[in-house]
């Protein structure tokens, strides 16, 4: 099955109106542009360039995808990618990154994103790395955001193997920024998260959220970040995991503020499933492993 | 252990649930002091009490939330004082919990369909909660404290259990959702539910068929509902703090 295969099974629409690229290793196997973008993409050596825009007041209806995949056990996979959404101009992107087989895999996301004013990016990573454990993802944003941000990065399926996330967001005047993280590791997978997000404009708020479970032996070690560099900026740092077994979890909330008229809060906790979340499930006949399952996929949701 | 008593109506009526000689610790302290006590199927019995007397400890130890350090519990005739809490829900005891839990990224269909109920919908129309407005949504802190209570007593209803355990269901709520309140707990009757009902509240307590008073840890008195909100009402009148050994020197009337 080759991985455009793979991506149709699970349900990525691969159709003429809309605009996508696919992936494996360094080979683009398809692509397809749309009306209102731009996208100038290249095959290097070990990954592939990409240069994606979207042009001013182009709204998209349908999400763009990006489907980075290797459907091999070993291989190196760099992507560099610029991607901009331009003044008023609102699109959704899809990252579908699969790594199936993994057993070696090295996986690296160097992306570069400008956010113009009055723009509206969401952009969506979902992770699929098999269950073998061997996939080693490393994926870096540098965002400056004039407008509207949302990211979600989720890797739920299969085994995490070793993931390295580092995302900074400058907020500009009035810019809205979201960051959302839900990782599930399990055996011994190693997590480490560093997000950041700098209130640089007036009135620009930010939420960064963070939502992971550990068990077995895996590892993950957040860190949440959020300046507040001028007046009226709110951020939020927001950060739950679960722990089971011999996992371990580390939180770091960092809020700094350098604005007396900034506002800067956060909220962590960090420990077992909640004993009446759980008490209350095996009221209503689960075992306790099917209740944790339960509290687990509910917040990772 | 099963047991037949002769019903005030003339009709047999069977014990659903027998506690004997129960005790529960907490922290090193006896919380439950020797608790013997039958509750009959079909019916609505009321547990009464001060705040902190051990109610809901009881409600605990019979859904199996909590360990008994002595005693036994026996439904339907079976001793479950050693069956996890999930083997006492698929036996058919249910129970709304006092402060439900809230629960990230679960709707309210999931948490109602839990266990395979099938009859989610007409569960939130008892507690007179929209099904068109409230099946999608999560049950998290966006919904208000009587909202939960609601969704926990539908979680209940939607279960058809043999024994449904309410612990407090009245407190915090208004007046008119009181009311509805009753009603649930009468048309659970209507369909053979035995009920539990849990409360410090006498006018809430009068819906019952019979009751039980705790103090301090202790069943202080059992039996008609009447006799035992009356005693109860004259117990707090002179026990500044519900101790038992204030309790003790009152001679019911």
């Amino acid at each position: 099955m080759s991985l455009v295969d793979i991506y149709r099974s699970l349900g990525v629409t691969l159709d003429k109106g809309i605009a996508y690229l696919v992936v494996d290793g360094n080979e683009i196997l398809k692509a397809n542009e749309v009306r209102g973008i731009s996208m100038e993409k290249e095959e290097t050596r070990e990954g592939i360039d990409l240069r994606l825009v979207i042009k001013e007041g182009i709204k998209l209806k349908e999400p763009i995808h990006l489907c980075f995949g290797v459907s091999k056990e070993r291989a190196v996979q760099k992507i560099h990618a610029e991607i901009i959404a331009e003044r008023d101009s609102h699109a959704c992107l899809l990252a579908h990154c699969i790594f199936p087989k993994a057993k070696e895999v090295h996986h690296v996301m160097d992306g570069n994103l400008l956010i113009e004013k009055g723009a509206e990016l969401s952009y969506e990573e979902i992770h699929w790395h098999g269950e073998e454990g061997g996939a080693d993802v490393f994926p870096r944003l540098r965002t400056r955001n004039l407008g509207d941000f949302r990211s979600t990065f989720s890797l739920l399926r299969g085994r995490v193997g070793r993931l390295g996330i580092d995302y900074l967001v400058e907020a500009g005047e009035r810019s809205v920024t979201e960051i959302i993280t839900k990782v599930y590791g399990k055996g011994n997978d190693e997590i480490r998260i560093k997000e950041g997000v700098s209130l640089n404009g007036a009135y620009a708020r930010s939420v960064i959220k963070s939502r992971i479970a550990v068990r077995d032996r895996a590892f993950s070690d957040v860190v949440s970040i959020t300046e507040g560099n001028a007046p009226y900026v709110r951020g939020h740092v927001d950060g739950t995991e679960i722990v089971q077994g011999e996992a371990i979890a580390k939180a770091t909330p960092i809020v700094k503020v350098n604005h007396e008229k900034a506002k800067v809060t956060h909220e962590a906790a960090i420990g077992s499933v909640d004993r009446k979340q759980l008490e209350t499930l095996m009221a209503k006949g689960l075992e306790e492993k099917e209740a944790i399952d339960v509290i687990i996929k509910g917040m990772l949701r | 252990m099963q047991e037949n008593t002769q019903g005030k109506e003339g009709s047999f009526m069977v014990d659903i649930l027998k506690l004997i000689n129960v005790e529960v610790e907490r922290n090193g302290k006896r919380i439950l002091k020797g608790i013997s006590l039958s509750i009959k199927k079909g019916m609505i019995h009321a547990l009464l009490g001060p705040n902190g007397s051990g109610k809901s400890t009881l409600a605990f130890a019979i859904m199996g939330v909590y360990k008994l350090s002595k005693g036994n519990v026996y439904f339907e005739g079976k001793d479950i004082s050693r069956k996890p809490i999930y083997e006492r829900a698929r036996l058919g005891i249910s129970m709304a919990w006092q402060s439900p839990a809230t629960f990230e990224g679960l709707t309210v269909k999931e948490y109602l369909s839990i266990g395979g109920n099938a009859n989610v919908e007409e569960a939130l129309r008892m507690v007179n909660l929209d099904p068109a407005r409230y099946l999608d949504r999560v049950m998290d802190s966006s919904l208000s404290g009587g909202e939960r209570k609601r969704i926990e007593l539908a979680s209940v209803v939607a279960m058809k259990p043999k024994l449904a355990i309410l612990d407090e269901p009245d407190s915090g709520i208004d007046f008119v959702t009181l009311d509805e309140l009753m009603r649930v707990i009468s048309d659970l009757k209507k369909e053979g539910i035995t009920v539990l009902l849990i409360t410090h509240r006498e006018e809430v307590a009068r819906i019952a068929d019979r009751a039980s008073l705790i103090c301090d840890g202790y069943l202080v008195k059992s039996g008609n509902t009447w006799e035992v909100t009356k005693f109860f009402r004259k117990m707090c009148g002179r026990c500044k703090y519900g101790r038992y050994s204030e309790v003790k020197g009152i001679e019911p009337s």
